[in-house]
């Protein structure tokens, strides 16, 4: 199946690399221990080096110490424990007010609406119609009692870039905690903890070719965070639970599998894929033109709707994602599109393309003749724009 | 292929039947907006002796089954009068689709609204229409049984979750038996609101959840 489609939907997950599954594999069928202590027996004790080793790894590519980064579930997990945990530390010190933005991916908002409706208070930071934080906005929210502010570094579905630097000093400067969702930019956009003063990262290695259901997050030293996970004293005594060893091996692999040239050649196909859409009439690009995601194309087309779009790509075997209300498991349109404020049409109408490691150069000709066929069937279809 | 549509259903949206424009159309009708996400307009061509429907076009923006239920709607009332055509019901389409996944049983709703309006349309040009009436509960219940609850893809009045309906000054005020953070909240407030809104005697309509 894989053989014959193109898969532009590489923000939903990743097609696992099959070196990070050889990477992986001996820590199921032969390395297979729990990580012991050192008192322990030789399988366990090598099961734990691979397991500090990999995450020494996966911190190095953050710029910071082993013993700053935590292995979760996923990306989900990550942002739940760091926005929780803080909340939760900070609550009864310094006040109950947390900043996001409206654009944020969904555990982001999830959290801070369950934080909601525990008595926190939720600011949202405006954002422009590329999806970009307004700075100033960002620093007359802040008051007193605010604990903590949850920006993403790259968003999951237009694939703007925030001026991660900018944001941390602000929130530095007047003691914030600054927690940043990194799942769609880490090893594709650097990110340097002793360079840039953020406090929490959520990383995953499903959308980097590793496998699904391991992520991290970043803690830097002497931030307040309650333990998260209640059992054992597995990971600095803050998530409990027997380690995913396989998958973060599999994690650090991936990240060690991708390189500077590699995320070249999938800008380089982006911008043909961005300039080639765009030349269908009664199209927009969707984020930023400049700062954006090397991996990420995201194109309204007027006067049709995104899920009919994804089933005719479907019918000529290429899988992308929509904003259309439609499509999504709430009925409700993309909250991003809208965010940045687009209208309904322009979310209903939007398509995602995301690139990974295995998208070819020609799969872009075909996807820019697909489109172009789609929208010409779709258009004489349609009511609108047509007087 | 795992679709979550029939086969019909992706026949119709592959090949729809009767496309586009009648320029010389006895009455119009389009149902639904860009803002919604689905629409729908419904051309028609009615013998003025017979009130036959000779001939009948749409035009669809929204998802796959949007598409289908316009071109299926289009094959149910074709040769119909348009007293036979009045009576086609959202079910009949359903039917005749050989079913629709329960989040997208509204789009049936639609392409009927549509085929109806555009009947309306043709009976008012043709002064075959009695004057408006002002809306009573009973008229607002109708409407709320074609909303859908996309949980079952049965209507909300007959699934239960209308709790209540007053109607006081040309305000309508709907309780909805269903948290408000419910993942289909919104989408049941969004269709609620356009079913009674275009009412003319209703100013405003209030949706609160309970649950």
């Amino acid at each position: 199946m894989f053989e014959t489609t193109i898969y532009m939907d590489n923000a939903a997950v990743t097609r696992l690399d099959e070196r990070v599954w050889e990477a992986m594999r001996p820590y199921y069928f032969d390395t297979f221990a729990v990580a012991t202590s050192q008192f322990g027996y030789s399988l366990g004790i090598e099961a734990r080096d691979a397991l500090e080793s990999a995450r020494a790894a996966l911190a190095g590519a953050l710029g910071a110490s082993a013993e700053e980064f935590i292995f979760t579930s996923g990306d989900t997990e990550s942002t739940n424990m760091a926005i929780k945990g803080v909340a939760a530390a900070l609550a009864p010190k310094k006040g109950r007010h947390i900043i996001t933005s409206p654009i944020e991916d969904f555990p982001v908002l999830g959290s801070v609406r369950a934080l909601e409706k525990q008595g926190f208070e939720v600011s949202y930071v405006r954002v422009d119609e590329h999806g970009l934080v307004d700075l100033d906005h960002l620093r007359s929210l802040i008051r007193p009692d605010t604990i903590l502010a949850s920006i993403q570094v790259a968003n999951q579905e237009i694939g703007t870039l925030q001026d991660i630097a900018a944001i941390a000093g602000i929130l530095k400067e007047r003691g914030v905690i600054f927690h940043a969702d990194a799942t769609h930019a880490f090893g594709r956009v650097p990110l340097d903890v002793r360079q840039v003063p953020v406090d929490l990262i959520t990383v995953s290695a499903h959308t980097i070719h590793g496998p699904r259901g391991i992520g991290g997050l970043y803690i830097r030293k002497g931030t307040p965070i309650v333990k998260w996970m209640d059992g054992g004293f597995q990971e600095f005594n803050l998530r409990a639970g027997v380690e995913n060893i396989p998958g973060a091996v599999g994690f650090a692999k991936a990240i060690e599998l991708i390189t500077p040239e590699e995320t070249e050649r999938l800008r380089r196909m982006r911008d043909a894929l961005i300039e080639r859409l765009l030349q269908i009439p009664h199209t927009q690009l969707n984020g930023h033109p400049s700062r954006r995601l090397p991996t990420n194309a995201n194109i309204s087309f007027r006067f049709i709707e995104g899920e009919s779009i994804l089933l005719q790509l479907d019918m000529r075997g290429i899988a992308v994602s929509t904003g259309s209300a439609c499509f999504s498991r709430s009925l409700e349109a993309s909250h991003v599109i809208l965010g940045i404020g687009g209208d309904h049409e322009r979310a209903h109408g939007s398509v995602r393309f995301t690139l990974g490691r295995f998208n070819r150069e020609e799969e872009v000709d075909k996807v820019v003749e697909a489109m172009n066929e789609i929208v010409a069937v779709l258009r004489a279809i349609s009511p609108l724009g047509k007087d | 292929m795992p679709l979550p549509y029939s086969e019909i259903v992706m026949e119709h949206f592959k090949r729809p039947r009767n496309v586009g424009r009648l320029e010389d159309a006895d009455a119009k009708a389009t149902e639904g907006s860009p803002a919604c996400g689905d629409m729908v307009t419904v051309y028609l061509k009615v013998d003025e002796q017979t009130h036959r429907i000779t001939d009948i076009k749409f035009e669809s923006y929204g998802c796959a089954s949007n598409i289908a239920t316009g071109s299926i709607i289009t094959e149910l009332a074709k040769g119909k009068t348009i007293e036979e055509a009045k009576q086609l019901t959202w079910k009949d389409a359903a039917e005749a689709l050989g079913g629709l996944p329960p989040v997208k049983v509204h789009c049936s709703v639609l392409a009927i609204d549509g085929l109806r309006a555009a009947i309306q349309n043709y009976e008012e040009k043709k002064g075959l229409i009695k004057e408006r009436v002002p809306t009573t509960l009973e008229e607002i219940n109708r409407r709320l049984k074609r909303v859908m609850n996309p949980v079952v893809g049965l209507d909300i009045v007959r699934t239960k979750i209308v709790q209540d309906v007053t109607l006081e000054n040309g305000v309508v005020r709907v309780t909805i038996d269903m948290p408000a953070d419910h993942q289909f909240a919104n989408n049941i407030r969004e269709e609620i609101m356009e079913k009674l809104g275009t009412l003319w005697d209703i100013q405003r309509v209030e949706v609160e959840f309970v649950g």
